[in-house]
């Protein structure tokens, strides 16, 4: 296997409140090889944008990365100054957003605001600048890009403002594209367009992609390679075709058993009982053992380690020695089945 | 267009060529839905999908007179709802409750959950003033909550729970159909699965009446018996669930289902549209869909489309289906 582009290792990001230090990310890990898919996939509150926010460098205030690396390029993101951070943002990875209404300038053409990113980022003159804002325009496929330059954003629709977003994204072909749930406020006609647009630019400028979303239809029309989120941690990663034939984490399973499907017909959805927990109140041992249906007492005390190979990992106690009734004091985590 | 009646089901909802118009300057008028008409019959679950701007939610509204309707007609039980006014009208909409999207914003935050749904009960006069209380506990039970959950405000409770709430104060008055309006959209997946099984727990028992309207055609294909297409204010196709998530017959249903990205599927080819849903203040001339359908000819710029049956209780609006 090559040198992944971005490689994510141990990672722990949390919030400061009035007493405590509140742990949001714990022990996040992946990496992304150049030119991949990766998607994380997770519900509300899982930690998938908080991860996406971090790489960037852009965590609200209040929030801090207490451990781990960020390795791009063979340096560590986590030791950059902002100064350093803002020259990687925009020229070597970009970010999309879900909205994309609240992240362009209402009082701004978007030809203006494309031509901007790119004089940011690159010594061309203004006029280049604009040019190349309608050849991008163009490229993501807003149709007489040379009369839309001079639209303000409220005079596009939401899908053609997506659009927008990606050009920007793409003003300095960045190497990795960060895309944050970037069709989930769109209609599924638009969706489907706007995810082959991404597609077919990944193909055309090799770039990697990591894109968070709560979706598995969008994950499996787009990822390489996935992963599993649920509160604030890493619970399962494999490629895409494994993920979905072969479902290890008791989560993952009822994630993809609860969603309704065009393909299948039942009466009643299975359902994974209760609420993920709150991150104050977060169990001892693993994270989801408070809603699945195979907690044992060692789940319950010990929290689990990422367990498996390159191919698929799993954090889970059911895939270890000691799930076969070995001692918990011994836990060591050596994989028996996967 | 009369769908043919079905012999074993009677229809409980009847509407008959609804408009909802809105206009918005002298000259131009949003219509919004645009002569609908459809039965809903007792007992079934009638799925309305489209996207943004279709209009579905509009005519949920203007069904239960929240808004009353530009024109046409809307028959409840034998009764038309337009020539009914004040306490008859109220009595009638008792029957008629309705389940909202965001169960953060359609609940007082001020009250707790039994005051206010003790509230509805003894407006309506549903029990004895002395039982009141315990009804809405049996309610909170009935959808799947805890009586002493009475005591509790709605920022105490997360998204789910919240929609349970939402579902519970529907069903207070004892109502025969609820329109549910992207009642499940706002929430996570396995909490969304939870929903629609307590919204198919609750139909049986009740022997309610659902109109079930969403963007996501799983969801609807999931808990319906029956499905209407709607696209720019109008109907463009009407079936049995079976035959219109099998046998789609309007270009646009066929976008539609191929568009949604479907899990643990190989990469395939789809139907992708061209561009944007048209803005509803300049609707195309002749069928509304002809500006992005792939199969369009000339004569669908120039006539609107005949709603015509194609199968058996399936019909569709296309010169070409």
């Amino acid at each position: 296997m090559s040198e992944p582009l971005l490689k994510v290792e141990h990672l722990d990001v949390g919030f400061k409140n009035r007493k405590s230090f509140v742990k949001i990310l714990d022990d996040v890990s992946f990496d992304i090889q150049p030119g991949e898919t990766v998607c994380i996939v997770g519900e509300s509150g899982c930690g998938k944008s908080l991860t996406s926010l971090a790489i960037m460098g852009l965590l609200p205030p209040g929030g801090r990365i207490a451990g781990g690396k960020i390795i791009y390029n063979h340096e560590d993101l986590t030791k950059k100054s902002a100064k350093e951070m803002s020259n990687i943002r925009g020229n070597e990875i970009s970010m999309i957003f879900q909205e994309p209404m609240t992240s362009l300038n209402p009082v701004h053409t978007i030809g203006k605001q494309v031509a901007e990113a790119i004089l940011i980022h690159q010594s061309v003159s203004k006029k280049e600048a604009w040019d190349r804002a309608i050849e991008l325009l163009r490229l993501v496929g807003i149709p007489s890009p040379e009369a839309r330059v001079k639209n303000y954003p409220h005079e596009m629709s939401g899908g053609m403002r997506q659009r927008v977003m990606i050009a920007m994204a793409l003003a300095c072909r960045p190497k990795l594209l960060i895309a944050d749930e970037p069709t989930t406020a769109l209609d599924v006609t638009i969706q489907a367009q706007i995810l082959e647009q991404m597609n077919e630019l990944k193909k055309r400028f090799g770039m990697a992609i990591l894109m968070i979303t709560h979706d598995l239809g969008v994950v499996s029309e787009m990822a390489d390679k996935v992963i599993v989120m649920y509160a604030g941690k890493v619970v399962e990663t494999t490629d895409t075709k494994r993920l979905f034939q072969n479902p290890r984490h008791p989560y993952t399973q009822g994630l993809i058993a609860s969603m309704p499907r065009l393909d299948k017909e039942v009466d009643e959805l299975p359902i994974i009982p209760g609420n993920v927990p709150a991150p104050e109140d977060m169990p001892t041992g693993c994270r989801f053992s408070t809603r699945c249906p195979f907690a044992t007492e060692l789940c319950r005390t010990k929290a689990p380690g990422l367990y498996g190979d390159e191919a698929h990992r799993v954090s889970c106690w059911m895939y270890t020695n000691e799930w076969a009734g070995g001692g918990q004091e011994h836990a060591t985590g050596e994989t028996i089945k996967l | 267009m009369q769908p043919e009646k079905r012999s074993n089901s009677e229809s409980i909802l009847e509407v008959k060529g609804l408009k909802k118009y809105f206009p918005v300057s002298r000259k131009h008028t949003v219509k919004a839905v645009d002569d609908v008409s459809f039965e809903v019959y007792e007992g079934e679950t009638l799925g309305v999908v489209g996207e943004s701007g279709c209009g579905k939610s509009t005519m949920g509204r203007a069904i239960l007179y929240l808004q009353p309707p530009t024109a046409g007609q809307v028959t409840f039980n034998g009764k038309d709802l337009s020539t009914l006014k004040g306490r008859e009208r109220r009595k009638l909409r008792k029957e008629m409750q309705m389940v909202f999207q965001d169960p953060y914003g359609s609940l007082n935050p001020r009250m707790t959950v039994g005051a206010m749904l003790g509230e509805i009960v003894r407006t309506h006069r549903i029990v004895p003033k002395h039982e009141v209380a315990n009804y809405v506990r049996e309610l909170l039970v009935d959808v799947g909550m805890k009586p002493e959950h009475a005591d509790r405000y709605p920022h105490e409770f997360s998204g789910g729970q919240r929609q349970r709430i939402s579902i519970a104060r529907a069903l207070a008055v004892q109502p025969k159909l609820i329109v549910c309006d992207e009642a499940v959209s706002a929430l996570d997946v396995s909490v969304q699965a939870q929903i629609l099984n307590l919204l198919r727990k609750l139909k049986q028992e009740r022997h309610l009446t659902y109109l079930f309207i969403s963007h996501d055609l799983s969801v609807v294909k999931h808990i319906s018996d029956r499905v209407i297409v709607m696209y720019l204010g109008k109907i463009v196709e009407m079936a049995n669930k079976h035959d219109l998530y099998a046998q789609p017959r309007h270009p646009y249903t066929q976008a539609l289902l191929s568009a949604i990205p479907k899990m643990g599927e190989e990469k395939r080819e789809r139907i992708i549209l061209k561009g944007d849903v048209p803005s509803p203040l300049a609707v195309p001339s002749g069928c509304p869909f002809h500006t992005r359908c792939p199969i369009a000819q000339k004569v669908c710029a120039e006539r609107k489309p005949e709603w015509h049956k194609v199968g058996d209780g399936h019909y569709v609006a296309c010169h070409f289906a």
